[in-house]
Order: structure tokens, then sequence, then C-alpha cells
């Protein structure tokens, strides 16, 4: 891999480019189906106020994707509706970290084992993210 | 039906299963529920459109990393013996970087083969859901106190997952 010529580069580009470019496209168009699919009213589950709270935001939030900006002017709306900020920080954690949509991807780019057992860690990590956020807001005072 | 999903990934691949799977699936709705299909064609021809551009930043910096980027280099800064200084970039280039996150995955893999650890890897797609340049929207939406606590938590927890998904991933015996 040292010493790499402009031709050798581009040809490993290339042969990257083949690899990548059908997953993404893929990746986008079954996110713009699923998205379509998902009823406005199961939005309304996430109202949720305990530990089920936490893990339906945490599932809603692995399962769904977009950018950040969407998460939080849903987030935005579910605080308005009356969701607690532990279920929203949980949801906008397994928004972010968590991607079941991007899982064909990232299992065929970075190994099936990897995405696997990060998303899994991503998924645990949202739920205590969700706990730990009410303890801390708790004792600020 | 095993055999045959065996002929099939042997043919066209995991990647081409999916790809052949999404097109059932849009026939289907195309005929079901057209009005859903259109929608969610132009939605992803929308999404693709905005994402292309960064596309093309992406495989750039993937020639660039190339060209000029080493496996010694990447050993080095974030390899086996990175250390903190790993940890850092890691986490300091995932609060940067910007798109989707599976824009990422080309250059990341690239990374990878070159000798990045998985650990870095790892921090780097977690520490993605700060996002310094829309902080100022977190703070309208959701407040001073929550955004701070969130933001924190993440730091934390992208070295967490880092750690733990390393551990894992070396274990044998899983998956």
């Amino acid at each position: 891999m040292e010493n790499l010529t402009i031709n050798t580069a581009v040809k490993q580009t290339l042969r990257n480019i083949k690899m990548t470019l059908p997953m993404l496209f893929g990746v986008i168009f079954f996110m713009g189906l699923i998205l379509q699919l998902i009823p406005n009213s199961f939005y309304s589950i996430l109202e949720t106020k305990n530990i089920f709270g936490i893990l339906i935001a945490t599932g809603f939030g692995s399962i769904v994707a977009g950018t950040p900006v969407n998460s939080y002017i849903l987030g935005g709306e579910f605080l308005s509706k009356g969701v607690s900020f532990s279920v929203l920080a949980a949801f906008l954690a397994a928004w972010v970290t968590v991607g079941v949509i991007q899982f064909p991807a990232e299992s065929s780019l970075l190994g099936k084992k990897f995405a696997i057992i990060r998303n899994s860690c991503a998924f645990i990590s949202a739920i205590l993210i969700g706990f730990l956020t009410a303890i801390l807001l708790g004792f600020w005072v | 039906m095993k055999k045959f999903i065996d002929f099939l990934i042997e043919k066209i691949g995991v990647s081409g299963i999916f790809i052949l799977s999404l097109l059932i699936f849009y026939l289907i709705t195309f005929f079901v529920r057209p009005k859903i299909f259109s929608t969610a064609i132009n939605f992803s021809i929308e999404t693709s459109l905005k994402v292309l551009p960064i596309m093309l930043l992406v495989f750039l910096l993937v020639f660039l990393s190339n060209f000029f980027i080493t496996s010694s280099k990447i050993k080095k800064h974030f390899g086996e013996e990175a250390g903190i200084k790993g940890w850092l970039l890691s986490i300091f280039g995932g609060i940067i970087s910007s798109g989707p996150v599976y824009m990422w995955y080309p250059l990341l893999a690239d990374l990878k083969e070159k000798g990045m650890k998985n650990s870095f890897i790892v921090a780097f797609i977690y520490a993605r859901a700060i996002k310094i340049q829309i902080l100022p929207l977190m703070l309208f939406y959701f407040g001073f106190k929550f955004t701070i606590v969130f933001n924190i938590l993440i730091i934390i927890f992208s070295s967490i997952n880092g750690f733990i998904a390393e551990k894992l991933l070396n274990a044998k015996s899983i998956l």
C-alpha cells in the first residue's frame, strides 16, 4: 500500500465507487419508501411516559433515518406534546447512532460483524443516555 | 430455498439482493399504492441530488487518502499505538464531519483497510450525533441544560462504544 502512483490510486478509488454507489442509492431509495409508509399516527406512540417510552423512542429512532435537523424538529414536536426529556434524549441518540436502514451499506463496506456489534452497542447506549439524561437534569437545579 | 439464496449471493452478492428486493418493493408499491410510490420516488431523487455534492467530496477524500495516506501513517495516528490522540482525533472528526453517515462508510472502510482501529471508527460514527453546525437549533428547541447534558453524554459514550465494540470484535467466539 506504500508509495502509490496516481494510476493505482485512481483504480482503487474507482473500485471503491463501484462498490459503494449502488448501496448508497439503495439506502436512499429504501429510506424514501419506508418514511412514506410510516403513518403519522405512529409518532403519537412516543408520548408514553415511562421506561416503555424510552424503549419505544430508541426503537423508533433506530428504524427511521434522516438528517439530525429533522430529528430536532420532530423532537421539538414531541416535547410540545408532553414527551419527557429522557425519551427525547434516547430518540435523538438512536436517530443518529443506530442505523437499521443503513445496515446493508454499513455491513457491506465495514463488515457484517462490525455493523451488528456497533449498532447493538449504540442501541443499548441510547437507552442508557435516556436514563442518564433524566438523572442528570434532575440534579441540575 | 437456502440453495436459491446461496445461488443468488454467489451470482449478485448481498448488495445485489438488497437492490433486487428494493426494486420488487417499489414495483409492488407502484401497483398497490401509486401515490406513495410517486412521493417516495420524488423524495429519494431529491435526497440523492442533495447528497451528490457531498459524495463527490467524499470520493475526492478517498482518492487523496489512497494517494497520500499510507498504511504506516494510519497505523501511527489511528492504529494500536495511537492512544489518547487517536480517541481525540476520531471524536473530533466525527463531530465536525457533515452529511449522512453512509457517505462516510467508503472512507472509513478505506482507512480500516490501512490499519485504523475499529474502536476509533466506532467512536467517529458515534460522535456524529453532535452537530456543531446545528447546535443553535438544538439550543432553540431543547434549551441550554438539555443541550449540555446530551452532548457531554454523547462524547463519553463515543469512547465507551468504541472500547466495548473493539473488545467484542476481537472476541473470536462472537458471531
